[in-house]
């Protein structure tokens, strides 16, 4: 799959065309099951289920994000949830300047956070957020542009490897300090909530919120083509030579910082869409997202799915979401141990994630134990070597 | 301290063995004087007054406050001098020298012994004089910044034959300090006013920039309260640098508060940064050993103070050892039972301990439960030395600064000078080389792991002291010792130090004009630009690896 070299094969492996379907077929079936079916019907899904998965399927992009850039490039950012919050915040500044004189406080002009720190005006920040095709722009810019100059620092300095994972948790650490900050004005640790309405739609309502999730799952859909077409351009081949080998590929001629630097950039940007996807589906957005927890967990995602697949990282997300959302229900002191358990386990017995090892048992069968010849050196690096 | 206590011992000492020789005539020399106290005339009672403070003896001194609240007695029949104190019925009474209690007795039971107003002013210069002039230093010491406090005009004689008296230099400094400011204070001669400033700027203190302050108050209409321009001008002075002085004072004490906060950082980053020379790992969990460090210190001083309540100050000697053994045991069980099957796999390596993080973390919890548990400072910890005015030093990070430096050099030694620090050296340097020379590399891998981890419980030991013992704790540092070991390089011990130094230091010269939060951001910024001009910090190590 990660051989080919044309676009003819874009949809050809059966993983693709499988994910494409589940990912439209959901988009369809489940606001039909929500809203055809009576709530009595034993196939009716109650609209808080919608909600959940429309979560899960905002996680799966934050996991198609990270998986292109580390399945793909080799390059592990541990601050993922950075750029997934700043999409966040700039969809939840658009939904706070949609209340209007409904806040708290009555304010016409002011969201009621700032009114309560007695603010007078508006920072300048918070200008043109009213419109939402301004907001739309800012949820990619955002994190584009952060990701954009800290790679441009990172990349071209040939900060790799581990050292490359620390700085970016510290980034997302950086910024989870700035943002509990009140002065800032993002409404300091309680973040930004109690939205009312998006497009005019009341987000409380059932309509809307099955919308949202149909929008959700087109959205990811698209994405994960995006991914998919540059994967599979001649970018992409570039890309994963880096990953294999970035010295041998800098040696022929190519300007690795500017094949990383692209790739970060459009990995932020999704981060960023799924971000704002995911705000109002929830309701909140508050400095936690930053957290450099956060940020390692969308990463084990991207291991258990099989990274370097990108439907991989898709499944690992809902996976890996389905039991956080059951285990913290059923047995909220077990949560943890599962999922360290399952950062080890994984790591040590199932390197490739479940995709990667059920496409080396389907290869196995087929091809009489031939091995492939991707992902043997997966990160490349050996201390000292 | 210790030298400090010990002096204090000594004296003790001498002052005991002087008691046991001398009572019986201090005893009966000090009654004779008071006896003066009932005589018949004024005249007679001032005589005895001036006998007592000649006498030196401090035992007078409640007697004669009392004589000049018009508390002291004699009782009818008796004549017993007693010292009373208003209750309910009348008077409850105490004998004047021993002051054993007497029980109480009616207000026509006694008679008070009458003092006028020639007399009261000789019995406060005398009382000041009686403590000021008092064997123990400490009493002295108490007596002259009482006066410093107060700054009655009646002590300046008593305070001017202390001083004259007085050769213990840190009690005479406080002597001149209280004179300076008792005659600011009260005098209205411009040349002891001017002299009194200046002999007070040479004190570097808040209280005595708030005097000079007051000097140069002005009133509603914006006049100075001060009459005379040249006293005003010497308050300028004294102000000026008292304020040189205290900024002095505060950044010598940012730089301890600095330093401080960068031997905690080196201990918790200098296991980190030996693994990843070594093993080109990072330990993700290396902040859980920290934590676990500080749970052994916990145990350790349940155990001590279960056990031998007695010997509860030693038990942080017994927890260093202690918390070294369990976490360097777990270390080295996490590097044969995990990391062994991740070689080569820097960034699963990553994930798989930050598994065990969360894993450590989460069965801390449960088994201490989430909150907060106390480990008590042992009393040669507690305290704080006062060097100057707005400059103090706490122990317990004196101590940590000793300790961190401690580990450092004893680290140092065993990588420069023993046979294990010399291969572990080989393996940072050159892998496949040094299995090839025969060091086997698997064996210095567990110890190198066992060594950090055990470094870093070491550093839960320090942390105990100064911060909460909770589950959370090494999540705080964790981040902090990364951008140490980014920052210092790795592969050589003075970059982790120097990184640790300097983070620390430049944390707390921001802090106070950025704030806590904005500092730690600045830094971080600035060591995301630092990593562009130096990739591999401060103190690469060179090799001929292409990629390292």
């Amino acid at each position: 799959m990660l051989l080919s070299n044309d676009h003819s094969r874009l949809l050809t492996p059966l993983g693709v065309k499988l994910t494409l379907a589940v990912l439209l077929g959901v988009a369809v079936l489940v606001p039909l099951l929500n809203l055809a079916l009576p709530p009595g019907s034993p196939f009716h899904v109650p609209t808080y289920v919608v909600s959940l998965l429309g979560k899960y399927l905002c996680f799966a992009m934050l996991a198609l994000s990270v998986d292109l850039i580390w399945g793909f490039c080799g390059i592990l950012s541990l601050g993922h949830g950075a750029f997934f919050a700043l999409g966040g915040y700039a969809m939840g500044m658009h939904l706070m300047r949609q209340i209007g004189e409904r806040g708290v406080y009555g304010n016409p002009l002011l969201p009621d956070f700032m009114v309560f720190l007695n603010w007078k005006e508006l920072p300048w920040y918070w200008y043109g957020f009213d419109a939402f095709p301004f907001a739309l722009l800012m949820v990619v810019l955002v994190p584009g542009a952060l990701a954009m100059v800290f790679g441009w620092f990172a990349f071209r300095s040939r900060v790799t490897g581990v050292y490359l994972s620390i700085i970016t948790q510290a980034m997302t650490f950086a910024l989870l300090l700035a943002f509990f900050r009140n002065d800032m004005g993002f409404g300091g640790n309680n973040g930004l909530t109690d939205f009312k309405e998006l497009l005019g739609f009341d987000l409380q309502a059932r309509s809307t919120r099955v919308g949202l999730f149909a929008a959700t799952a087109v959205t990811l859909a698209l994405a994960y083509l995006l991914c998919r077409w540059i994967i599979c351009s001649k970018v992409g081949r570039v890309l994963t030579a880096i990953r294999d080998a970035e010295s041998r590929v800098r040696f022929l001629g190519y300007r690795v910082e500017y094949y990383k630097l692209f790739v970060f950039t459009l990995s932020a940007m999704l981060a960023g869409l799924a971000g704002a996807l995911y705000v109002p589906q929830v309701g909140i957005i508050n400095p936690s997202e930053f957290s450099p927890a956060n940020s390692i967990e969308i990463v084990i995602w991207v291991a258990v799915g099989g990274r370097g697949y990108l439907h991989g990282a898709l499944l690992g997300a809902v996976l890996v979401n389905y039991a956080k959302t059951y285990l913290t229900g059923a047995a909220p002191d077990i949560w943890l141990f599962f999922l360290g358990g399952l950062f080890i386990a994984v790591t040590v017995l199932l390197p490739k994630g479940i995709v990667g090892s059920l496409d080396q048992l389907a290869n196995g069968l087929s091809r009489g134990g031939l091995r492939r010849p991707m992902a043997q050196k997966a990160s490349g690096e050996v201390p000292g070597e | 301290m210790p030298f400090k206590s010990t002096a204090r011992g000594w004296r003790l000492v001498i002052f005991l063995a002087g008691l046991l020789l001398l009572p019986s005539v201090a005893m009966a020399e000090l009654a004779d004087d008071l006896q003066g106290l009932r005589g018949g005339s004024y005249d007679a009672k001032g005589a005895a007054v001036e006998r007592l403070v000649a006498g030196g003896d401090e035992r007078a001194v409640p007697v004669l406050e009392a004589f000049l609240d018009g508390r002291l007695f004699l009782t009818d029949g008796e004549e017993r001098m007693v010292i009373g104190e208003d209750s309910a019925g009348g008077y409850r009474i105490f004998d004047a020298l021993s002051g054993e209690a007497l029980g109480e007795v009616g207000k026509r039971d006694v008679s008070k012994i009458k003092i006028n107003n020639k007399l009261r002013q000789l019995v406060k210069g005398s009382l000041g004089a009686l403590t000021l002039g008092s064997k123990d230093r400490a009493a002295r010491l108490r007596a002259a910044d009482a006066v410093f406090r107060s700054k009655p005009a009646d002590m300046i004689p008593a305070l001017e034959s202390a001083l004259e008296k007085e050769s213990d230099p840190a009690v005479e400094a406080r002597l001149r300090r209280a004179l300076a400011a008792t005659q600011l204070a009260n005098s209205d001669n411009k040349a002891t006013r001017i002299a009194a400033l200046q002999e007070l700027a040479k004190f570097t203190d808040p209280q005595i920039r708030s005097l000079a302050a007051a000097v140069l108050v002005t009133d509603g209409a914006g006049n100075p309260t001060e009459p005379d321009a040249e006293v005003r001008a010497a308050a300028e002075e004294t102000l000026k640098a008292i304020e040189q002085g205290l900024a002095f004072n505060s950044f010598l004490a940012n730089i301890f508060q600095g330093v401080s906060l960068g031997s905690v950082l080196l201990l918790a980053a200098i296991g980190l940064a030996i693994t990843f020379g070594v093993m080109g790992v990072i330990n993700m969990a290396h902040g859980e050993m920290v934590m676990l460090g500080a749970y052994t210190t916990f145990l350790v001083q349940e155990v001590f103070r279960a056990s031998f309540p007695t010997a509860s100050d030693y038990a942080l000697l017994v927890a260093v050892p202690a918390a070294f053994l369990v976490t360097g045991a777990i270390g080295v069980g996490i590097e044969r039972g995990v990391i062994r099957f991740l070689y080569g796999r820097p960034l699963e390596t990553l994930l798989a301990t930050w598994g065990l993080s969360l894993v450590l973390q989460q069965a801390v919890r449960t088994i201490f439960g989430p909150t907060n548990r106390e480990v008590g400072n042992p009393s040669w910890m507690s305290g704080a030395w006062e060097v100057a005015g707005g400059l103090t030093l706490t122990y317990n990070r004196i101590w940590i600064i000793v300790f961190a430096m401690l580990v450092f050099a004893l680290l140092m030694v065993l990588i420069r000078r023993s046979s294990y620090g010399l291969q572990m050296r080989a393996v940072t340097q050159n892998r496949p080389m040094a299995s090839s020379m025969g060091i086997r590399t698997g064996w210095v891998d567990a110890m190198t792991f066992g060594l950090g981890s055990g470094i870093a419980g070491m550093a839960g030991v320090a942390l105990s002291q100064i911060d909460n013992v909770s589950p959370n704790l090494g999540q705080g540092y964790i981040i902090d010792s990364f951008m140490v070991v980014v920052f210092g390089g790795v592969g050589n011990l003075w970059g982790t130090l120097v990184g640790a130094l300097s983070l620390g230091l430049v944390n707390k010269f921001l802090e106070p004009y950025a704030g806590a939060v904005l500092a730690k951001i600045f830094i971080l910024v600035a060591i995301i630009l630092f990593i562009q001009k130096r990739p591999r910090g401060l103190f690469a190590l060179r090799g001929r690896a292409l990629e390292s």
